[in-house]
């Protein structure tokens, strides 16, 4: 959270500073010429190129390589994501800041308690929450689509609360 | 007196044709039928009654030629699984009456029957089968009601289920309803990539099914138009839920709403012109009424919570429908000349997709208690709730459109099943699959065309 609130702030910043430099009405100075590099042997080992975002399938991967869980449960009747998923949702929203050209369908799943136009109704508000976490988080609106299988579609079978815990999900596609 | 099953060789080759007709059409159980009832519960004192296996020809001089037994199956079974009638089995009868004439009260009355019915049908030289039947007050010794049809072979059952039907209101006082059908969803190989969805029509007493659409992508929310001609669903065929209207005759399909977010819980208003919807186009369900005819889309709620699920009331001027404004599904109902709105249901922290009764009085709705869910019935006038159901699970209760019964989905032994129960808590029956998940029933008003399918 507080990660993603900082790049919100520098992300910020940087619009204030271009929009200071646009409203000068000031010729735009003459772009310098590169200084020539100078050659120098390395002395220090070089630093280790840094890790792909994306693995084969181009879902993003945390800094260490692993992959950002892209699964988030919720409890009966509820659409409130928890802390951790929160922090789970920043780092999407970073890699979804960096590259404008992914997007993510985010589904809204139930379990099969009560009735499926309701929980067809409670899938969106689940898919919802996590949208309007990741707009908040700098993400455009261009680069999200919602849709809601209620409980239409389950992640595991069985009249049991492991399967239901299982069932009520919001899942993150990238595309 | 029963007929022969054997067609005499001395008749025309288009009698014979016809009297092969008439075998296939009264096949019966109906192989490879997806539901059989199994009737568990009924009225402690039931009217008793015999059905006598029907006859041939009128005139006994000609010989039967057709086995017709089968059309007295069909009544008996409509009237027992009604819960409110006992039918005689044929081997108890002391005498098997096709005629007027041949009727001893005597042979009912040692038998306690309340009231006899008998007929006959047969195949006449246009190819059409005529079907007679006639009715007894056994006590009072004389008839109470006869009726005679000329129909094609094909809605021999149809004739039945009106028998059925005029029996019952000769007896109860109550219009019959088992000239109805039903809608609902088969699933099987759910969570396979095989996974496929039927919607399917059927007779009330589930026979005779077919499929109105397939899909590998989930169906629901089915419902009639008031004329029982066109149906109403949800399909995600689309990748999402979209709204189609289907004609049940023709099988031809119209697209009603796919705007953006859900499209879900349609319903006909009462003149057949307007559905009723929940639509999420604007950020949040809310329930929508389309005229079907300029497309037009009237809100009529207006609430930065879930609404759905609605029904129409009050001849439709009302909607009752689901909303979770309190902080949990409740049923409320909303005036659509006034838009005021007030709240149905207190008892309980979950009470979910309403149906009104045919008197506008009553209520049914999925109702949870002590974590499980069934179906309750409300007064709306007194506030009475009554639970009707003891499974768990119970969901998407439809009634028939006389209201004395309910058909709901529930799950047996992990697997989704309809049942039926009446409105007094009486009567209760199952409607086990032969295969995959049934769900979602929806009961169909009275049709008044004969065999329109």
């Amino acid at each position: 959270m507080r990660h993603a609130l900082r790049n919100l702030c520098v992300a910020l910043l940087a619009g204030a500073v271009l929009v200071g430099c646009q409203s000068q009405p000031e010729e735009p100075a003459p772009a310098p010429a590169p200084e020539p590099t100078p050659i120098v042997e390395s002395t220090k080992p070089t630093t280790p190129p840094p890790p792909p975002r994306v693995d084969e399938e181009g879902y993003p991967l945390d800094t260490a390589g692993r992959p950002i869980g892209r699964t988030f449960y919720f409890d009966f009747d509820q659409a409130r994501l928890s802390e951790s998923d929160l922090r789970v949702l920043a780092m999407h929203a970073d890699f979804l800041r960096d590259f404008r050209d992914r997007s993510v369908m985010i589904e809204g799943h139930c379990d099969e308690r009560g009735t499926r136009e309701y929980n067809l109704a409670l899938g969106e508000r689940r898919a919802q929450a996590v949208e309007r976490y990741l707009s908040s988080a700098g993400v455009r609106a261009s680069q999200i689509d919602t849709v809601s299988y209620g409980e239409e579609r389950p992640a595991a079978a069985g009249q049991n609360e492991s399967a239901y815990s299982r069932n009520r999900r919001a899942v993150l596609i990238y595309r | 007196m029963k007929s022969s099953p054997t067609v005499s060789e001395t008749k025309p080759l288009a009698a014979r044709l016809g009297a092969m007709l008439l075998l296939c059409a009264l096949a019966w159980p109906m192989p490879g039928a997806a539901l059989e009832i199994v009737i568990s519960e009924g009225w402690d004192s039931p009217t008793r009654i015999a059905v006598v296996p029907f006859g041939g020809p009128p005139l006994r001089d000609r010989p039967g030629p057709v086995q017709t037994i089968e059309i007295a199956d069909v009544v008996s079974f409509d009237l027992m699984r009604s819960g409110q009638f006992d039918a005689l089995p044929s081997d108890k009868m002391l005498s098997q009456p096709t005629m007027p004439d041949e009727v001893v009260f005597r042979d009912w009355r040692i038998q306690k029957m309340d009231y006899l019915a008998l007929g006959r049908a047969w195949i006449e030289a246009n190819g059409n089968v005529a079907i007679v039947y006639h009715l007894y007050d056994v006590l009072a010794e004389r008839e109470v009601k006869s009726s005679r049809w000329s129909v094609p072979p094909t809605l021999i059952r149809d004739v039945a289920h009106r028998i059925s039907d005029e029996i019952y209101e000769q007896v109860t006082g109550v219009r019959g309803a088992f000239s109805t059908r039903i809608l609902y969803v088969l699933v099987e190989d759910e969570g396979t990539p095989q996974a496929n969805y039927r919607l399917i029509v059927a007779d009330s007493d589930g026979q005779r099914e077919r499929t109105l659409h397939r899909s590998s992508e989930s169906i629901m929310s089915p419902s009639w138009a008031p004329g029982s001609d066109r149906v109403a669903y949800v399909s995600f065929e689309t990748g999402r839920s979209a709204i189609f209207v289907q004609e049940v005759v023709s099988g031809e399909r119209t697209l009603v709403a796919n705007y953006p977010g859900i499209n879900g819980a349609p319903m006909f208003s009462p003149d057949g012109n307007r559905l009723a919807m929940s639509l999420s186009r604007d950020g949040d369900p809310e329930i929508y009424v389309k005229d079907l005819a300029s497309g037009q889309l009237q809100r009529a709620t207006r609430h930065r919570a879930i609404d759905t699920e609605p029904a129409w009331g009050d001849g439709g001027h009302s909607l009752i429908f689901t909303s979770d404004r309190g902080g949990q599904p409740q049923i409320y109902r909303v005036d659509l000349r006034t838009s005021l709105t007030d709240r149905l249901t207190f008892e309980g922290t979950y009470n979910a997709r309403p149906r009104l009764l045919p008197n506008g009085r009553h209520l049914v709705y999925v109702h949870r208690r002590e974590r499980s869910y069934h179906i309750a019935w409300q007064d709306l006038e007194r506030g009475t709730v009554r639970v009707l159901t003891e499974t768990s699970l119970d969901e998407s209760p439809s009634l028939a459109p006389n209201g004395m019964m309910m058909i709901y989905a529930t799950r047996q032994q992990g697997r989704g099943i309809l049942a039926a129960v009446s409105i007094d808590g009486r009567v209760k029956y199952t409607l086990p699959s032969a295969r995959g998940d049934v769900r979602e029933p929806a009961w169909s008003p009275y049709m008044d065309a004969l065999g329109r399918r």
